[in-house]
């Protein structure tokens, strides 16, 4: 016979993984919903400069910076991707600063020094994002406790603490073998 | 004791449902600009209907302003500019255009057909100054004080009552 206690540890576990999951997801979901309900307001719809880059090399690190920066105009796109008008005048700037010999580093700040921490898609380590950064680890320490408190405690009881295992084995087939149930 | 232990889930899920809530209400277009509270960035635009003059940042030290971002190629523009020029009439303060990224012709046709609420208008074709201005969405709108210093910034269009709850006060507190 199998374990009477197996049904119950299976859905504890599966609880726990669930569990620091759910809450890493729901506040990042949050603002993103809100962000595709209100798409009014003001667009650019400027006629584009075009701007081509001779130079493949310096394309390829432009993109790499830009490519985690936010476009504050379309909010879910980066400005390596944006077609907005500001992210091409942008990428344009992001060149000319690389070939002005100026580092990732400093670009990003020009970045943050005018439209704040809100463009880095990599969050910076300060007091006001401590909790974004801990929260999931904190929730999965957390899960993992419970766990194990929960798990030494039903090792404590006797098995006919348990509820026996319902038959489903049966039921469930059931249905399946028989044609033209399935509609 | 045990018998309460079922209220730990629903209170946490009560607490997660008011954050969820209270994310409905935020307007993520609306991003706090890091410029308040600093110095306005350095700028030398010539006038719109004046190529040959040139406006400063330091021409304008000494009083308070009001930069408002706008384009005649930009939508929320017409509904903002009624209330812009029924303000400009209080003579409040003065009122400075910039702008963005736009063409002397249409630009001067558009402020001839709708009225002009602008002291000046700052021509910033290839958008650097909006840039340095951390502009993202036309219209915007900045109230800079003496010392060169952005006090206020109005993301998207003004409506009378910004200018009556916020604007306004703002300007008695500066010039007070």
């Amino acid at each position: 016979m199998a374990d009477p206690r197996r049904p119950a540890l299976a859905a504890l576990l599966a609880g726990a993984i669930a569990l620091p999951a759910f809450a890493a997801e729901a506040p990042a979901s949050a603002p993103a919903a809100s962000a595709a309900a209100s798409q009014a307001g003001a667009k650019y719809e400027a006629p584009a400069a075009h701007l081509t880059a001779a130079d493949p090399a310096l394309e390829a690190r432009m993109l790499a910076i830009t490519g985690e920066l936010r476009c504050l105009v379309c909010q879910n796109q980066t400005i390596a991707d944006s077609h907005a008008d500001l992210a091409v005048d942008l990428r344009q700037q992001v060149r000319e600063m690389l070939q002005k010999g100026e580092t990732p580093d400093q670009i990003r700040r020009y970045m943050t020094d005018r439209y704040g921490d809100f463009v880095l898609y990599r969050p910076p380590w300060k007091a006001t994002t401590a909790v974004l950064w801990l929260a999931p680890a904190t929730l999965l320490v957390i899960a993992l406790l419970a766990l194990v408190v929960v798990i030494r405690r039903r090792a404590r009881l006797a098995d006919d603490q348990f509820e026996p295992e319902p038959m489903l084995d049966d039921d469930a087939a059931e249905p399946l073998d028989r044609p033209g149930t399935l509609a | 004791m045990r018998a309460l232990k079922f209220l730990i889930p629903v209170g946490l899920f009560v607490i997660l449902a008011g954050f969820l809530f209270k994310g409905l209400y935020l307007d993520p277009r609306e991003v706090p600009s890091p410029l308040i509270d600093k110095p306005a960035p350095e700028f030398a635009l010539t006038q719109l209907d004046k190529p040959e003059q040139t406006i400063r940042r330091t021409d304008m030290l000494g009083k308070v302003w009001m930069l408002n971002v706008w384009a005649s190629w930009c939508e929320a523009c017409r509904d903002e500019h009624p209330y812009l020029v029924e303000f400009a009439k209080l003579k409040a303060l003065p009122i400075y255009g910039l702008d963005y990224k736009d063409q002397r012709e249409p630009a001067q046709a558009w402020l001839a057909e709708r009225g002009n609420p602008y002291d000046a208008s700052l021509f910033d074709q290839s958008g650097r100054v909006g840039i340095d201005f951390g502009v993202y969405g036309v219209p915007e709108t900045f109230v800079i004080d003496k010392q060169g210093v952005i006090r206020f910034k109005q993301i998207g269009a003004l409506t009378p009552q910004v200018l009556n709850d916020k604007v306004l006060p703002l300007l008695r507190k500066l010039n007070g």
